[in-house]
């Protein structure tokens, strides 16, 4: 098996290493050749330790040749061998020899499948930038030629991706040939070809000379833009932001503008779709450039141009296409603080009231969601009339996620639009979605009232929100009856000692007493959320009997639950007992069981809220407390299967899978 | 303290899980096309007489006037609007069906550019994107075209045009020309199936008659077919090119074409890896078999591209490999056979020791076929010691009582083929075992000197240990 590779036959080989320098490459071929995939594929990963062994000679006279002519394998090994060779230059002595790796890779990148054929195409890149200029003309410059005239398809896109790295170093006569092969690809018989050029132009224009890409790289653009296929002209709109940036303003508009307004009207909604995404980032640049000749230009030729973006953006706002839409709407609101006060009202106003309209709920959300962009700029009250019916529908849509989406938007919406407003036309909703059938709502609403009540205060929570939570106590379903639970859990802090201790415990105790277990256990776990709110009086003569009854409940859960809320019940009394002033506002940071067990949504952070409002009694007693919780942290949450059974109805889990409404 | 249960009475009985919006039944989806229409304005035509009332002298123009009025397209998202018109139209383009299909002498050389605008306005459009982002085919229900109802009528109309006897092909290829195929082709990606089955009837035709679009439309269907494996994995009427090109491909003329060979190795056989396989996997094996009967020569190119190809994780795509596997087995010539034998039985060898029963039954099937079993018969010498240590490891070990069985079965008929060779390698097929893990050691062995003088290599060159 040795033979393979003949004895002393390299210089670099130190004499001390005898027929250690046989075994490198005998071993690779050995396993390239083996049947297992996994096993040449591992060979072919651990390539550059081969090639360390080998020296750099070897290398360049056994190994790579050896490659070049095993090329065809499975494209798994064959993707593995086109990254490794992206990283071999100093494997092969450094720049001066790059150019060895060019065979190897040149075959690679004309292999079909893509993802081979692109990491190849990316390791030649890399390592075309380190040949020296010389090379570059002499070895890679002729590699690029010969791609960019394959004969199969799969050589000619990989050449679109090589024409930039190669252009900047290149001689001004090869500069010329390399522009008039992108050129001739452009126009290429296969759409493949011609997509990936597209997809390259913007790049490519990056590189060239001003001149140039007025009077090559445009064209270009024109006719990609006016494609057969709408593959490629949507590939050309993209190029087009490059291009933009490149063009001073009245090239931009004598040049490019036309294309694009034609590329709004496309027949496909695949090109608008991309003119609509494109549509901020081609604007902002010509926004930008025009704020800085802002000084030198009369004003009017401003307006122009924001009435041009205004016409161009109409024509989206009313497209067909709810993809087309969508993606407008979540990028036009963006412009609002770039245009200006004045402006927005005038020329962007129509388009977002146009939108909140709109049929699609996708639309409205992406509207709503971005809404603080424009506030800042002209005050939401300018939408107000506009805005809440698009709320209302969308608080009542049949998808759970957008209903969601605008229930998290809500304390934003309140506090822009008032106490006032809101009492009168958005409580009765908060309210509704309390009895929503999807979990994941009726816990954002929860959330919600917290924030609202953190904002307009405990009075107005006092008369408007906590009256209609606890009715909810006396609901023939236990999912409701629970949910006030929840409410009283997520209020209570906000709300304070009083209304806690006056209206709502008494509720909690009365619900201890309910046939659901479900009910019962989450009793317990309330008991013990607002104990550190109660004083002792409450503690000692409410909560403890009634903790204490639960703790003889028959349901095993029930019981574990109580059981838990005694035991921190019973801590925080003792602590009660020593001799702290009875006036001092008890304050104990949250040992919050519930929330290790609660399922929760992405961004809520109520640990934080109380943390804050903690931190500057920084008394004895909250240094106390923390051994405390260290314990109980360290018992870990006990997670039962009654209750992630119960969590995973509640949350109606099983219900998303399938919630394609 | 209140701890009797007040609070609900006990004749809570309501299900805390009932939603209000059970799941509706799910509505048919339906979609028009995405083209821009100046939408509000209702739409007006002036009723024409039938072209049965008039004198057959005045036939031609009404019937060019009735083209003409067919080229106005009705939004069909809209159900309530301009329904009269809509029924209008309907029912003229059924009138027209009937008179091409009747009438003699009605395809003058005026009519032909206006039936291809006509059939060009209805039928050319974008389609719409899918409604599900992650359309799966196999799953979610197609979604239908709107206007099915005008629809259907042109396409029945266009199809009626193409079959006439008195049509005339050298005329009409100045208007269905290139640019008119590659649309044609490009709604073969409708999601509605009543289209592309239309589609495919239209595009048969028209290959059928116009020779000087053949290359081409064989040369867009390649382009399609790559778009679709290498860069996006979705196109929905693959299945019916598929069937198209099943009988193009029969009627290849031979020696066949470097041209159509190409095709074969760059396109069909790479058309296997796509993730949606068993949507077009029945017209694609029917394709490659085709070619194979027409040329045998090509047998070893397409076993080792299916070999390469083999499915590594999808069993439900390995059953289908094995299928077209059988089929190719079916017509291949044993001279062929003799030259991928080896390959192709390690391959099958593996899959008769795949844990996924269904793999593995289905490469145990291959024993039940005559002409298989001729073969291998013939070859037993090179097979047998391919299968043997599978079969008898399998036979020991699988979990499946069924499997177990079938390999029994397999096992009994190698015997009888060839008990000598049967017998020498239950002699040693533990000693076999032996050496393959010795070789496995000795390979290990090997990484590891090798990392040693990578390690000591990197430690001289740094200076650590003096050379």
């Amino acid at each position: 098996m040795a033979g393979a590779a003949g004895p002393g036959a390299g210089p670099g080989a130190a004499g001390g290493d005898g027929d250690d320098s046989l075994y490198p490459i005998a071993v690779l071929i050995d396993e390239l050749r083996n049947e297992d995939v996994q096993l040449r594929l591992n060979s072919i990963k651990k390539l550059s330790t081969i090639a360390l062994a080998l020296g750099v000679e070897r290398t360049r006279t056994e190994l790579l040749p050896f490659l070049t002519d095993t090329i065809y394998d499975e494209d798994e090994v064959l993707l593995a061998l086109a990254e490794q060779l992206g990283n071999f230059t100093g494997l092969v002595g450094g720049p001066d020899f790059a150019h060895c790796l060019l065979p190897p890779l040149e075959s690679l990148a004309t292999v079909e499948e893509t993802v081979v054929r692109d990491k190849a195409v990316e390791s030649l890149r890399q390592i075309s930038q380190e040949h020296t200029p010389v090379a570059l003309e002499a070895h890679f410059v002729p590699l690029v030629k010969r791609l960019a005239s394959g004969d199969w398809f799969t050589s000619r896109t990989s050449a679109c991706g090589l024409f930039s790295v190669c252009y900047p170093r290149a001689s001004n006569a090869v500069k010329a040939e390399i522009r008039q092969h992108f050129r001739s690809l452009c126009s290429d018989d296969t759409p493949m070809v011609r997509r990936a050029a597209a997809s390259k132009l913007g790049e490519f224009a990056k590189v060239l000379e001003l001149d140039s890409v007025k009077t090559e790289i445009v064209p270009l653009f024109t006719n990609l833009a006016s494609d057969e296929q709408d593959s490629v002209r949507l590939l050309a709109v993209e190029a087009c932001v490059s291009i933009a940036q490149l063009l001073s303003q009245d090239d931009l508009e004598a040049l490019v503008m036309p294309t694009l307004r034609q590329a709004a009207e496309d027949k496909s909604w695949r090109v608008r779709y991309m003119v609509a995404d494109k549509f901020s980032e081609v604007k902002c640049i010509g926004i930008s450039g025009i704020e800085n000749l802002k000084g030198i230009c009369p004003a009017d030729f401003l307006l122009d141009t924001t009435i041009n973006l205004s016409i161009l953006g109409l024509e989206l706002v009313s497209d067909t296409n709810q993809h087309v839409k969508s993606a407008l709407a979540s990028v036009i609101m963006g412009l609002s603080t770039i245009l200006g006060k004045e402006n927005t009202i005038e020329h962007l106003l129509p388009l977002f009231l146009a939108q909140l309209k709109d049929e699609c709920p996708e639309v409205r959300l992406n509207i709503i969601s971005n809404l603080d962009c424009v506030n800042e700029v002209i005050g939401i009250r300018q939408l107000s009339q506009s805005l809440l019916p698009a709320i209302v529908e969308l608080a009542e849509d049949a998808k759970w996620r957008v209903r969601l989406a605008i229930i998290e938007y809500m304390p934003l919406l309140a506090g822009q639009l008032g106490v006032e407003f809101f009492d009168e036309k958005l409580n009765s909703l908060c309210m509704a979605w309390l009895v929503d059938h999807v979990y994941a709502i009726r816990e954002a609403a929860t959330n919600n009232l917290m924030k609202l009540v953190q904002k307009f205060g405990t009075e107005w929570a006092q008369n408007t929100i906590v009256p209609r939570v606890l009715v909810m106590a006396n609901d023939p379903n236990y999912l409701h009856r629970m949910t006030t639970l929840f409410c009283i859990n997520a209020l209570s802090e906000a709300c304070g000692k009083e209304i806690t201790t006056k209206q709502m415990l008494p509720i909690v105790l009365k619900m201890a007493g309910d046939q659901v277990a479900n009910v019962r256990f989450n009793v317990a776990k309330s008991l013990q959320k607002i104990g550190p709110i109660l004083d002792t009086n409450a503690l000692q003569g409410e909560v403890k009997p009634v903790l204490q009854k639960l703790g003889q409940d028959e349901d095993m859960d029930v019981k574990y639950f109580a059981q838990e809320a005694i035991s921190v019940v019973a801590q925080r009394l003792r602590k009660l007992d020593f001799p702290v002033k009875d006036s001092e506002e008890p304050s104990i940071p949250g040992v919050d069981k519930n929330l290790f067990l609660r399922p929760r949504v992405p961004g809520e952070n109520t640990g934080k809220a109380q943390r804050g409002r903690a931190a500057p009694v920084a008394s004895k007693e909250a240094v106390d407390a923390a051994p405390l919780r260290g314990t109980n942290a360290a018992k870990g949450p006990h997670v039962n299967t009654r209750d992630t059974l119960a969590q995973l109805e509640t949350a109606e889990l099983m219900h998303f899978p399938q919630s394609r409404e | 303290m209140s701890s009797a249960p007040t609070t609900p009475p006990s004749v809570d009985k309501v299900d805390g899980f009932s939603r209000k919006s059970v799941r509706k039944a799910r509505q048919k989806r339906s979609q028009s096309s995405s083209q821009f229409r100046s939408q509000g304005k209702p739409i007006e035509l002036t009723p024409l007489p039938l072209l049965k009332d008039v004198p057959t002298s005045e036939q031609p123009e009404l019937f060019l006037k009735k083209l003409q009025q067919c080229c106005v397209i009705f939004d069909f998202m809209d159900t309530l609007s301009d329904l009269k018109m809509k029924e209008y139209k309907r029912s003229t383009l059924n009138e027209l069906v009937d008179y091409i299909t009747i009438s003699r002498g009605c395809l003058t050389e005026q009519t032909y550019p206006e039936v291809v605008r006509m059939v060009s306005c209805n039928i050319f459009r974008t389609l719409p994107p899918s409604d599900s982002n992650e359309f799966d085919p196999e799953e979610d229900e197609p979604t239908l075209e709107a206007s099915w109802p005008h629809l259907q009528l042109i396409y029945e109309f266009f199809i009626r045009f193409l079959e006439s006897q008195e049509f005339q092909p050298s005329i009409a290829k100045k208007y269905i020309d290139q640019k008119f195929v590659l649309q044609l082709l490009e709604l073969f990606d409708s999601e509605d199936p009543r289209e592309r089955d239309y589609l495919k009837t239209v595009l048969h035709r028209i290959y059928g008659k116009f020779l000087g679009l053949r290359a081409f439309i064989r040369k867009q269907i390649n382009n399609i077919f790559l778009r679709f494996v290498y860069e996006t994995e979705h196109f929905n009427g693959v299945a019916e090119l598929l069937e198209i090109l099943g009988s193009i491909i029969n009627g290849f003329a031979l020696p066949l074409k470097a041209e159509h060979k190409q095709f074969l190795v760059k396109v069909l056989i790479p058309l296997h890896t796509v993730r949606s396989l068993s949507l077009f996997h029945a017209q694609l094996a029917y394709c490659i078999v085709q070619f194979l009967e027409k040329d045998p020569s090509l047998t070893e190119p397409v076993i080792r591209g299916l070999m390469k190809f083999w499915p590594k994780t999808c069993s439900q795509k390995e059953v289908m490999f094995l299928g077209e596997l059988e089929e190719i087995l079916d017509v291949i010539e044993p001279s062929q056979f003799v030259k991928i034998q080896e390959p192709l039985f390690k391959q099958i060898a593996k899959c008769v020791s795949s844990p996924h029963f269904q793999v593995a039954e289905r490469a145990l099937y291959y024993w039940n076929n005559e002409y298989i079993m001729s073969l291998i018969e013939e070859n037993s010498n090179v097979i047998l010691p391919i299968m043997f240590s599978s079969l008898y490891r399998i036979s020991k070990e699988h979990w499946n009582p069924a499997i177990v069985a079938l390999v029994y079965n397999v096992l009994k008929a190698f015997m009888e083929m060839n008990s000598t060779m049967f017998d020498e390698l239950t002699a040693t097929y533990k000693s076999d075992r032996q050496r393959e893990k010795k070789k496995e050691k000795e390979r290990e062995e090997l990484w590891k000197k090798l990392e040693d003088l990578e390690l000591k290599r990197g430690l001289r060159r740094d200076g650590i240990i003096p050379t």
